[in-house]
């Protein structure tokens, strides 16, 4: 099935490093992906994996010693009339202080973070951040912009809204900050919100209201959502599409449902057969977990060839250790960074036995 | 709670353990109140198995597990340990000199790798610490064992004298168990020990953990929020809610047929991974009750979508509803709740 919804955000060949003293660091090196009008989208893969630095890309809050080397990140804005298509514009060549920046960056693109102290000042009422917020991108005056926060923080779920806005953050539960906070982002309604980690300091059923408030307001709004997480849960509950993240590159792209169903790139697989997985003791089928063997390589030493070949299992010798895995289309819409799915190599041609399936 | 069938092979007994935090205030340091962290928990592990303890942040867990080995003084209860040296005790009344040989029977492994490690110290003096301590071993005896140690684990006896910061965090939990293995005990009290890993040093860990149980016959109290892992790696799961109890069971039936609205709501709760299953969690009104200031009857009962009058005047209590299986709740044994449906077959994981 091809998506036909219009594009929103083209990533293309992204790379943003971090020069230390000690050396280079290749956080994002060299990611494509889009992301459509509307759609939610999931970025997965382990810590160090580059998936904060390439929202933090978008969002051109890349703290030094950290910079966006190359590549382009385009925005394709809404046509304004039917006739005239909206204005595309190139993110990557925008001064980060810029006026047009930062009109973006909580306008157009808002950002929530796992710790909701990040993004609200402890020393500012939540309504007042909001307020401030919303008279920077919106030509309103401060009373109307207190009337728009008090019914976003009402659709947001926060008792006592007109009350709740006068409070500051640490008068507030977990759950109510990370409410403020997503109320802060949607304020300007964002054409694409990106959510890094937004539950994964949550209890359980605090993360199941917050994820439901969430799937609710796209219903509602229809921003897109880039949802940035290792909790593949969340991503099978949350999102369309799944691009697995590692050193720095998307090594596999794919509808939720063939991810889960169909993965392809040998990491998706062992990650997908190392989570514990609710109710499969209860199903008497519950094996010893699968782990991935080692660990993360370091950043400065990153393998020759495919960065994962030292931790996988279906390594060819002479290939994966030496040559870097080009992008291969299978189907519609999955893509896989793995030399097993290379014509040559592919299962089929004779010269590789096809991964087991389980 | 009654003598339990079977009962030689409990290894720790808990009744009505109570830890209550005093809350402070003026000049004189005035009582106030308290918090009531643990208010009346009662539990029991059997020899060699593990008992999961769930529940939300603040519900007493981690401060169950902490008064079990008596790293604080419990406020109220008993706390029966069959030590392999001195026999039947109750923790909280042993004197100094037989804490600290009830301590090489029972140990810790922590959450954070990162603090839980003294950063000045070498791999052989973190794991041979309690080696020393207990005069067990010193010279180069203790240095061979150290490197044995580190061998169980899956760490490289070369390592010895680095220091923790050129580890992972999963090598780093790697030493904090070799650590706990060093006196060889029998009660090791695990504190969320995978939470702070990655998913693929996480499913390393879990698997570590359930060879050394094998191999030296380990009792582990498994202390941790995530659901996923606590069914995969325990035998028994006590839930627990604002510092209470409300129901523990085998860890199948827990999860096919809670009996606690509480435990149905958790487990609805866990995003499940897997995309063909998208299931509307139950979602709990309200926030987790103040510990300090805990709501009249039922804890649980503003936010429970069963209750009725009584749980609003009457604090129930926990009963055995059938053989093993746990639960305070007035209204178990007429509600039908919904447990947790297995993964599908097909899936690739």
């Amino acid at each position: 099935m091809i998506d036909t919804r219009p594009p929103l955000i083209e990533v293309e060949d992204l790379k943003t490093y971090f020069y230390l003293d000690e050396g280079v660091v290749r956080a994002v090196d060299g990611v494509s992906f889009t992301i459509r009008r509307g759609q939610t989208v999931g970025v997965v893969g382990e810590s160090g994996c580059g998936k904060s630095i390439t929202a933090r890309s978008i969002m051109q809050i890349v703290r030094p010693p950290g910079r966006i080397v190359s590549g382009s990140i385009r925005l394709h804005r809404e046509p304004t009339a039917a006739d005239r298509p909206g204005d595309v514009v190139e993110i990557t060549r925008m001064d980060p202080m810029s006026k047009e920046m930062r009109l973006i960056r909580g306008g157009e693109i808002s950002m929530v973070f796992q710790e909701p102290m990040t993004s609200l000042s402890p020393v500012h009422t939540v309504g007042s951040q909001i307020i401030e917020a919303i008279t920077l991108h919106q030509p309103v005056s401060r009373e109307d912009a207190r009337r728009l926060t008090i019914e976003i923080f009402s659709k947001v779920g926060m008792q006592q809204p007109a009350r709740t806005i006068d409070r500051y953050p640490h008068q507030l539960s977990g759950g109510m900050r990370q409410r403020a906070m997503i109320a802060m982002a949607l304020s300007c309604n964002p054409s694409l919100l990106i959510a890094d980690e937004p539950t994964t300091a949550l209890d359980v059923t605090t993360e199941a209201q917050i994820l439901q408030l969430m799937r609710n307001l796209q219903k509602e709004l229809g921003m897109a959502i880039m949802f940035i997480t290792h909790n593949l849960g969340v991503v099978a509950q949350m999102t369309e599409i799944v691009f697995v993240m590692y050193m720095g590159r998307v090594v596999e792209t794919a509808t939720v449902d063939d991810l889960f169903y169909d993965p392809k790139h040998p990491y998706t697989r062992l990650l997908l057969r190392s989570i514990p997985k609710l109710g499969s003791k209860a199903a008497g089928t519950a094996p010893r977990l699968e782990s991935i063997r080692g660990t993360v390589p370091h950043p400065y030493a990153i393998p020759k060839g495919c960065p994962f070949h030292p931790r996988c299992g279906d390594m060819i010798p002479g290939v994966c250790d030496v040559v870097d895995p080009p992008l291969v289309k299978i189907g519609d819409s999955q893509e896989v960074r793995c030399h097993l799915y290379t014509p040559a190599n592919a299962p089929g041609s004779g010269e590789v036995i096809p991964l087991t399936t389980t | 709670m009654t003598e339990r069938p079977g009962d030689d092979q409990i290894l720790l007994d808990v009744r009505g353990l109570k830890k209550h935090f005093p809350i402070k205030r003026g000049w004189f340091s005035r009582t106030v109140g308290y918090v009531k962290a643990v208010d009346g928990v009662s539990f029991f592990v059997r020899e060699g198995e593990t008992l999961g303890l769930v529940g939300e942040s603040g519900c007493g867990k981690t401060t169950t597990g902490r008064v079990v080995l008596r790293a604080m003084a419990p406020t109220e209860g008993e706390i029966w340990f069959n030590d392999r040296d001195q026999g039947r005790v109750n923790i909280p009344e042993v004197d100094a000199s037989s804490l600290k040989r009830l301590r090489r029977n029972m140990q810790m492994i922590f959450q954070d790798p990162y603090s839980s490690l003294n950063p000045r110290m070498t791999l052989l003096e973190i794991v041979g610490e309690p080696l020393l301590v207990h005069g067990v071993a010193k010279g180069s005896e203790l240095k061979d064992r150290v490197a044995e140690l580190l061998k169980v684990v899956g760490l490289r006896t070369e390592y010895l004298n680095r220091y923790p910061h050129a580890f992972s965090g999963g090598q780093r939990q790697r030493i904090g168990i070799a650590r706990a293995l060093a006196l060889n005990p029998q009660l090791i009290v695990c504190d969320e020990p995978v939470s702070a890993l990655d998913v693929s040093i996480q499913a390393q860990i879990l698997n570590l953990l359930q060879d050394l149980q094998q191999q030296f016959r380990l009792t582990y109290l498994f202390v941790a929020h995530d659901l996923s892992v606590v069914e995969h790696i325990s035998d028994r799961i006590a839930v627990m809610y604002v510092g209470k109890l409300v129901e523990s069971a085998p860890t199948k039936q827990l999860y096919t047929t809670p009996r606690h609205p509480y435990t149905e709501a958790l487990l609805s709760a866990v995003p499940r991974p897997d995309p063909r299953r998208r299931t509307e969690p139950i979602v709990l009104q309200g926030e987790v009750a103040d510990p300090a200031n805990p709501p009249s009857g039922c804890y649980f009962h503003p936010r429970c979508r069963y209750a009725i009058d009584r749980c609003a005047s009457e604090s129930p209590e926990l009963r055995e509803i059938a053989p093993d299986h746990f639960v305070s709740c007035h209204r178990a044994e007429e509600l039908t709740l919904q447990g947790v449906v297995a993964p599908t077959q097909a899936m690739a994981g």
